[in-house]
């Protein structure tokens, strides 16, 4: 377990600034504890001090998870997010697509979302931004890229794809060999 | 008629029974029919002796009628063999077939000797009556396989005491179909209600005077059943007799065992109806002789059987609601709404919820996935519960994997505090470290470590959850294999670890804290060297502990003594959970509080005790003292 490096914050910072924009800002200072992020086996996770500080009783090959795991960097130096994260990307999520009922599962079972499953949108989403997908009750359902600006998603027909999927809840059962 | 006395017996697992019947036909579920399929042939044939043996004593009693008794049986066998094969569809002209059968005057005939033709039509009449008030009690009888009805299913494990008689009961079932038939109009309610009551009454006369009479041929036929010899014991090992053959047995022995002053014969011992009974039980339910051995250490033969029948059924699936992410109400609605049939648990817990079935799988809908709810077993409530971990605390799970308990942990904690999840196991650790992510638990750490290495890595916690390895003789129904793979050595090896894991996490805990001190030892295991006897030796090895009240209303004390050894008085404070009492899995909880971090080991001498002292990389070797 150990801090991010300047390079690994940078690639880190700008792969979350594409979901949460701003509000990155808030994951840094929080008004109850202070939080970090601590690399432990190319795993990003997310932590507060207290449970850091008392983590450093635990030795490396011993210490499996703590906090929260953002994603991991790819061994080409890029960092990957995973469904993990999504409680906070949710949280402070600039540009939401929600999805209807019946667009619900095929996003669950790893599919892109078409157009005829949004149900709602928010308004100024460019092409090729991070989105966080929501049902219809505001759970957090995944995180994905936009296919199309706001705008063209109105043109395009219902079959075409809005949102490339990235990461869904259903990761939970199908990934949960290689994600953990 | 009129056995409501004898029935009295509650009807095992009526939760399970629910489920199992609304579900669709599950492979268990279609055991179960198989299984009772057969037994209710093997009672068939009982009812049917025991019918002979009493159709002879009638005849002695009335001699007029006995020409027509000693026919009757075989008639009635012809029937009832008939009847087996015809399916439901044709139930009902069937019962009128037997209604116009013979009628061997178990119901009003040996009182009345007029001529047959008019008995028959007046008792097909008063039979509906009485049968309709016989109807709960026949809930619990188990009846011939082609009259099974939704009803009979509830009846399930009732079988042992009654059995006998089913036989003739079935008669009643026979004429409960048809009830509906019969008109009741407001005017001659009262005439009924009146006949009904005179007809209760005459049932229990009837039953008082049967009762006395089975109780007599029960004695009677008892001289009748003898142990196999030596020989026969021989030959059925080199040939197994049939289930149903053995079920029998089963049944007999126990009845000779529950009054052995009269009923035994005096050539057999105590011990030889136990041995026959053990060797019976091993083949017909499967288990190794070792593990029999134990278990009937631990119940009486009757509560054996019921907690052997109960491993046969599997518990019902019930789920946790994740208290972090959205209420029990709220989830109850969202899974009502993708056609779930649930229920609470029960009184004790207000997160748990019991399925009874559903449309889909509950380990894959989007709120699984989301995280509001998991999977847990109602028993693996009941340590954390115990435990009643506060916020902004320091709390160690011992062994966490899967993550029940531990999710469990946080959730009660919400998200304050330091929740540390140990698993010795790496593989299982994936599924715990999942389980904690998406139920969005932010104060967990986990890590890898052998338990017994605990003080030392890390020490001061406010309280320590061990949930034991165990042999797992209280998930039977579960994991199966466990009815055969145990064995001594598998006991002596898992009792050494667990005593060496208790005092590890007896000296992990800070007896300081404010708040806590506090240890739980719970195992899903019954048996009593893996709960009791491991409880006792820590608190012999403590001084520093004491045992407290658990806080859970229910389940049976644990033992204070057993087969002659003795336990702290105290162990009482402990709780134990059966399958066939609790319908969870078999468990047990402990709840320690630790007094002081140091022992006093002389005049003005102290230790503060690290562990077990298990020396983990070379060969494990105990500490002397």
């Amino acid at each position: 377990m150990r801090p991010l490096t300047d390079d690994e914050t940078k690639v880190l910072f700008e792969k979350l600034t594409k979901y949460i924009g701003r509000n990155i800002v808030h994951l840094i200072d929080r008004p109850d504890e202070p939080y970090c992020f601590r690399l432990q086996k190319d795993r990003v996770y997310y932590v507060s001090e207290d449970i850091m500080r008392k983590a450093t009783a635990i030795k490396r090959q011993n210490l499996i998870s703590l906090g929260v795991c953002f994603g991991k960097f790819t061994k080409t130096g890029k960092f990957r997010l995973h469904i993990t994260a999504l409680p906070y990307l949710a949280q402070y999520a600039k540009f939401k697509v929600w999805v209807k009922p019946n667009g619900e599962m095929p996003f669950l079972y790893g599919n892109h979302v078409v157009k005829a499953h949004i149900g709602r949108v928010t308004e100024d989403i460019p092409e090729h931004q991070g989105v966080v997908i929501y049902n219809m009750a505001d759970v957090p359902l995944g995180f994905g890229v936009s296919a199309r600006s706001t705008v063209d998603m109105r043109k395009i027909d219902p079959t075409g794809i809005a949102v490339f999927h990235q990461a869904d809840n259903g990761e939970y059962l199908r990934e949960e060999d290689t994600l953990f | 008629m009129g056995r409501r006395a004898k029935n009295k017996q509650d009807v095992p697992l009526p939760i399970e029974l629910d489920k199992t019947h609304e579900g669709k036909v599950t492979k268990a579920l279609h055991d179960k029919l198989k299984h009772e399929a057969i037994r209710s042939r093997k009672q068939k044939e009982n009812a049917q002796r025991q019918k002979n043996s009493r159709t002879d004593k009638a005849a002695n009693s009335n001699k007029e009628q006995g020409k027509r008794k000693n026919i009757a049986p075989v008639e009635d066998n012809s029937i009832v063999e008939k009847k087996s094969k015809k399916t439901k569809v044709v139930e009902v002209e069937s019962d009128q077939m037997v209604l116009d059968a013979p009628d061997d005057g178990w119901d009003n005939a040996p009182l009345e000797s007029d001529s047959e033709n008019d008995d028959d039509d007046d008792d097909s009449i008063d039979e509906f009556d009485s049968a309709e008030e016989e109807l709960p009690s026949n809930i619990s009888d188990v009846s011939d396989a082609p009259t099974r009805n939704a009803l009979d299913l509830l009846s399930d494990d009732s079988d042992d005491e009654d059995g006998i008689e089913g036989g003739i009961e079935s008669y009643d079932e026979f004429d409960t179909d048809e009830d509906a038939d019969e008109g009741v109009t407001f005017r001659d309610m009262e005439k009924r209600s009146k006949m009904l009551d005179s007809m209760r009454e005459e049932d229990e006369e009837m039953a008082e005077l049967e009762r006395l009479e089975a109780g007599g041929a029960a004695e009677g036929e008892r001289e009748l059943f003898a142990l196999p010899t030596l020989e026969q014991v021989e030959a059925e090992k080199e040939a197994p007799l049939d289930l149903q053959q053995v079920q029998l047995r089963i049944q007999e022995t126990i009845r000779v065992l529950n009054n052995f002053a009269e009923l035994r014969s005096p050539q057999s011992s105590r011990n030889d109806y136990m041995d026959q009974l053990k060797r019976d039980l091993c083949h017909y339910y499967g288990y190794n002789e070792f593990l029999m051995d134990k278990l009937l250490q631990l119940f009486t033969v009757g509560e054996a059987v019921e907690f052997f029948e109960a491993n046969e059924v599997a518990r019902p699936v019930t789920i946790r609601t994740n208290t972090l992410k959205t209420r029990r109400r709220d989830l109850a609605q969202a899974l009502i709404n993708r056609s779930v049939n649930l229920d609470p648990i029960g009184k004790w817990t207000k997160v748990g919820l019991t399925i009874f079935d559903s449309p889909v799988p509950v380990g894959a809908t989007p709120e699984y996935m989301a995280g509001h709810y998991m999977i847990q077993a109602a028993s693996s409530f009941l340590p954390v519960i115990a435990l009643a971990p506060q916020e902004n605390e320091k709390v160690l799970d011992m062994s966490a994997a899967p993550g029940g308990k531990t999710t469990y942990c946080s959730a009660l904690m919400k998200n304050t505090g330091l929740v540390v999840a140990n698993d010795a196991n790496k593989d299982r650790e994936r599924a715990l470290v999942a389980n904690i992510h998406r139920l969005g638990i932010t104060n967990a750490l986990v890590c890898n470590y052998d338990g017994r290495e605990f003080p030392k890595v890390m020490g001061g916690f406010d309280r320590v959850l061990l949930d034991a390895p165990c042999s797992g003789t209280g998930v039977i129904s579960k994991d199966a294999s466990v009815k055969i793979n145990k064995s001594q050595d598998d006991f002596s090896m898992l009792t050494n670890l667990q005593k060496e894991l208790i005092l590890s996490a007896i000296d992990s805990v800070n007896a300081d804290s404010a708040t806590g001190g506090y240890i739980v030892y719970s195992t899903c295991s019954v048996t009593v060297e893996e709960d009791e006897a491991v409880v006792d030796y820590a608190l012999r090895k403590r001084p520093n502990i004491k045992l407290v009240s658990t806080g859970l209303d229910f389940g049976r004390p644990g033992f204070t003594g057993f087969r002659g050894r003795t336990f702290h008085s105290s162990l009482s404070l402990t709780r134990r959970f059966y399958p066939h009492t609790h319908n969870m899995d078999g468990f047990f909880v402990a709840k320690f509080k630790k007094m002081s971090n140091k022992i006093q080991t002389g005049e003005n001498e102290f230790t503060v005790p690290t562990g077990s002292g298990v020396k983990l990389k070379q060969k494990k070797k105990k500490r002397g003292n």
